[in-house]
């Protein structure tokens, strides 16, 4: 880390020699943002990479075959391949479409499913803006990926991508009520909007029993599932739909524009998992903090917990979708309406109450909101 | 009964339960053939590309009696014929049109002399049209380099027949 200062430090005075002091420390800051975002999306580029590999192979191996294993070794290349392939491809625009908003359609969902990242933080201080508001920027971000999916249904002219764009915008704003009620839950636990902060207030001394998944079970659980639902993904991709329009909002896309959207809805995976991880398991705390274990190597809080508990949310991803059937449309809208929601609002005042005097200092009570 | 069916279905038991049937799958062996490298056991009875074979001594043994051309449901097999100088029927041109093929077999029990048979070789393609009308010097050549293969296939199945 020192090292890493050092560097800053001579970045800094760099600035300051060539642009002047009055321009030398904003050309620094601005150098400085670029540089973060760089180490944030380039893994995440990487990830969304192999995250759509290791896809196909759970997804093969549940269903007892081996995957993609010919490119490379055991098949760790077929994303490259699949890279070039696209990169290749010729970008088709149907004569029918309205070209401007047809080419917009990819950019407005995938800028911001990436700017989203921006909140996220992956160890104290590890974090492009430590927003006071995190919460309501990333809820702002991913509710505006719908207009993507609006944009292309409708700018492609094709009545496939049209269903499929009215499917997928029905479905994402019904489940962002529930997904948002079950977010102010945490945050009501959490008693702020900074994720770093929430992370912060699930250090209890009591390891895994201490983070918010405990007391907020049912919102993360609806969390979880309406972040399945804002994904459009299995059980509820009618919006993509294979089997009745092809595949949805993005069939007339080819090439680099369809993978652009590819990219948007796993990056939106990731960041499903991500909030998941932070706001009700712990994020970067270690589960063996506790007891005996306390202050030992093992119960300190690292990255690499972070990352795991990120990897296995994003690993259930792959699972359920290799498990359950699909949802028809009016059960989605079921349980989106009548399930959901009900569930978050009784939570919440469930929460609520719990956080009120005489109830926070109650025997296991205690443990969350004693402090 | 009722209450018990609301809690079940808000714990998402049966859910967790699929769950963890398709988590025993994702460790289970894995039964796909690596196919260029692994293969699957072939019947001797497999109906692949088509031969013409020949006796020991070297003569074809077909006699030009048409009964596969007759039998032929795809009307894939063309043949005319001839008399040899030694007086013998035998055919000018034997033309099996792989295309229209449907590989029943028809051909091959029809046939009195087992001339016309069928190879286990699938893996065999055309480059252009016309590449997959196998001639009569064609299918004598195929059944010229595979004969110890048809020749052990009809072996072993010759007690079935």
């Amino acid at each position: 880390m020192s090292a890493l200062h050092e560097l800053a430090g001579q970045a800094q005075g760099m600035a300051n020699d060539v642009f002047g002091p009055t321009w030398g420390p904003n050309v620094y800051t601005f150098g400085q943002a670029l540089a973060t975002i760089v180490v944030v999306l380039v893994p995440l580029l990487l990830t969304v990479l192999y995250y759509q590999l290791v896809e196909r192979w759970v997804i093969g191996w549940i269903q007892v075959r081996r995957g993609p294993n010919r490119v490379g070794w055991k098949g760790v290349l077929q994303p490259i391949a699949d890279a070039i392939k696209l990169l290749m491809k010729e970008q088709m625009i149907p004569s029918g479409a309205s070209k401007a908003l047809f080419l917009l359609a990819p950019i407005v969902s995938v800028a911001p499913a990436l700017a989203a990242w921006s909140i996220v933080p992956f160890a104290p201080g590890w974090v492009i803006s430590n927003a006071d508001a995190a919460i309501l920027l990333m809820l702002a971000m991913t509710s505006m990926g719908v207009y993507g999916v609006i944009i292309a249904g409708w700018a492609s002219n094709s009545k496939y991508a049209f269903i499929g764009a009215m499917r997928a915008a029905a479905q994402m704003v019904s489940y962002e009520i529930a997904m948002g009620f079950a977010i102010v839950g945490a945050l009501m636990a959490g008693g702020s909007m900074n994720l770093s902060e929430i992370v912060a207030r699930q250090d209890t001394g009591m390891g895994f029993i201490g983070w918010f998944w405990l007391p907020l079970l049912p919102l993360f659980l609806v969390h979880y599932i309406a972040g399945l639902a804002e994904t459009n993904r299995a059980p509820f991709d009618v919006a993509e739909g294979e089997s009745e329009i092809v595949a949805g909002f993005h069939v007339e896309y080819s090439g680099m524009m369809f993978a652009v959207f590819f990219l948007a809805e796993y990056a939106n995976m990731i960041l499903v998992s991500s909030i998941s991880a932070l706001i009700f398991w712990g994020g970067w705390l270690s589960p063996l903090d506790f007891g005996p274990l306390r202050g030992s190597w093992i119960a300190a809080p690292s990255i690499l917990w972070l990352l795991a508990k990120i990897a296995f949310f994003m690993f259930a991803f792959l699972w359920i979708r290799a498990t359950f059937p699909r949802y028809r449309y009016d059960q989605i809208m079921r349980l989106g309406w009548k399930v959901f929601i009900p569930v978050t609002l009784a939570w919440i005042v469930v929460v609520g109450v719990l956080m009120m005097d005489p109830f926070r200092t109650w025997p296991v009570v205690r443990i969350w909101f004693g402090q | 009964m009722a209450f018990k069916d609301i809690f079940s279905g808000l714990m998402l038991s049966e859910l967790f339960k699929g769950l963890s049937l398709t988590g025993r799958h994702l460790f289970k062996r894995k039964i796909t053939v690596m196919y260029p490298e692994e293969k699957t056991p072939m019947s001797p009875r497999f109906r692949g590309l088509h031969a013409l074979r020949r006796y020991p001594n070297g003569e074809e043994r077909c006699i030009a009696c048409k009964l596969c051309e007759a039998v032929c449901p795809a009307l894939a097999i063309t043949i005319e014929s001839e008399q040899r100088e030694d007086g013998t029927r035998r055919t000018t041109r034997y033309d099996v049109d792989l295309v229209k093929c449907i590989f029943c077999g028809f051909c091959e029990e029809s046939c009195p002399v087992d001339s016309i048979v069928e190879t286990h070789i699938l893996e065999y393609h055309g480059e252009s049209r016309g590449d997959l009308i196998y001639t009569k010097p064609m299918l004598l050549a195929v059944g010229d380099k595979y004969e110890p293969m048809l020749a052990a296939a009809r072996a072993q199945d010759a007690a079935f027949r």
